[in-house]
């Protein structure tokens, strides 16, 4: 099984047969992209009349609920219009995973606020935490809402629409110097969590600080990440969703997509582009079009997954 | 990185009026406690040589909250903006310390 990698990030069609009768089941879902523009298809059209419409998925990230700066006095509010753009899309996306910074503080009455306006959205919805989520002295108030049925600080997996869901924490104990951290309990979950899944099998991986290494100088990147990629390495389709930088950013290495996805809050400047990651301070006029949610569409015998990142504006 | 002692509060007055503004006006101080700000993520000066006896007062002055920890010696509360921790060093040694939340942040202060 492991040796059957796909090695070069294009599956070709000869390829995607292969799998599909080694996997046995007919149907293979490659990673992706739902977009009609993607003509990579073509070649495979007869697999994809036959194959059932796309997943789609979204992300929301950093809501920072409980921020009130002038790069954004009203973080709640702005949280609310993402809610309202998610709740006016054509199709309703089957879920939502959330990348963390729920609340600027975690206080109790922040959590509840975010609570209230993203359970309008009437999604289920996956968390994992962001620094600003376990802040209280108990490190409770995240851990009593959304870690049950969790391993650990949080982490945990789950299958959708024949996706492996791993959800991931990588803002707890944190060394001085370091960036972010998953620790060796986790690394150890994971590498059991993944032990007898088809390689065929789409991965997704989430965490709220980048996994992959984006500006170490800021702390944007995680000490140990390399070794959750080492450990997804063999399957066809890894996709890793993030936040925490409050920008779109995006690479493709191998058959691994790295994402990150902008904040509801507020946005932060381009690596290296001002003194400190701290809030970036915009137009009124601009500040919405620097924020916003993702939403992320599967498609079988589609080579990409397909990220589409919507502005609250413009 | 330059260190600050008292003789450079003498001899620069731009941070000894820095230092005198914060002050506030009521309450006598140590003459020798000193001030350690995060501004940009970043402790501001990013290390300190002080002697035995002397309080080390850290104000948070981003917008995005903050934390002074020095393993198994101090652990301030999360600062929010303008929230401020102090700690007297009753001990000689050096006290490296971090940002819990933000972990690249680092600073240090040698007890004498």
């Amino acid at each position: 099984m492991s040796g059957h990698d796909h090695g070069d990030d294009g599956v070709s069609r000869r390829k995607v047969l292969e799998c599909m009768t080694w996997a046995g089941t007919g149907v293979l879902w490659t990673i992706t992209g739902g977009v009609p523009r993607s003509l990579g298809i073509i070649d495979s059209a007869q697999a994809a009349t036959a194959a059932a419409p796309g997943m789609t998925f979204l992300q929301i990230s950093d809501s920072h609920v409980g921020f009130d700066k002038p790069a954004n006095p009203n973080a709640l509010g702005t949280l609310e219009e993402a809610v309202n753009k998610i709740n006016a899309m054509p199709a309703k996306p089957s879920f939502m995973i959330h990348t963390g910074d729920i609340t600027h503080l975690s206080k109790a009455a922040e959590f509840d606020n975010a609570e209230r306006i993203i359970s309008q959205t009437k999604l289920d919805v996956h968390y994992v935490p962001g620094e600003h989520d376990f802040i209280d002295e108990e490190v409770k108030l995240y851990r009593e809402r959304y870690g049950r049925g969790t391993k650990g600080h949080g982490w945990y997996s789950f299958d959708a629409g024949g996706v492996h869901f791993i959800g991931l924490v990588n803002v707890v104990d944190l060394k001085a110097g370091g960036l972010g951290n998953l620790g060796a309990e986790q690394l150890a979950w994971l590498e059991d969590d993944l032990r007898g899944k088809s390689k065929s099998m789409p991965v997704v991986l989430f965490a709220h600080i980048p996994l992959w290494t984006v500006y170490p100088e800021w702390g944007w990147g995680t000490e140990d990440g390399g070794r959750a990629l080492e450990l997804v390495k063999g399957f066809g389709s890894v996709t890793v969703l993030n936040g925490h930088i409050h920008q779109v950013m995006q690479k493709v290495e191998g058959n691994v997509t790295f994402h990150t996805a902008r904040s509801t809050a507020f946005p932060q400047p381009a690596p290296g582009a001002a003194p400190s990651p701290g809030p970036m301070k915009v137009e009124d006029a601009k500040l919405r079009s620097m924020l916003g949610v993702a939403s992320v569409n599967f498609k079988q015998n589609e080579q990409r997954l397909a990220i589409i990142d919507t502005p609250l504006q413009g | 990185m330059k260190t600050l002692n008292r003789r450079d509060f003498g001899v620069d007055l731009g941070l000894a009026l820095a230092a005198a503004i914060l002050l506030p006006a009521t309450k006598a101080r140590a003459d020798n406690d000193l001030e350690v700000h995060i501004d940009n993520f970043v402790f501001q000066p990013p290390e300190l040589k002080i002697k035995v006896g002397t309080t080390v007062t850290w104000t948070n002055r981003d917008d995005i909250p903050h934390t002074v920890v020095s393993a198994g010696k101090f652990r301030s509360k999360t600062l929010d903006t303008d929230d401020k921790f102090s700690f007297t060093f009753t001990n000689a040694g050096d006290y490296k310390y971090f940002c819990s939340l933000h972990p690249h942040m680092t600073g240090m202060i040698k007890v004498e």
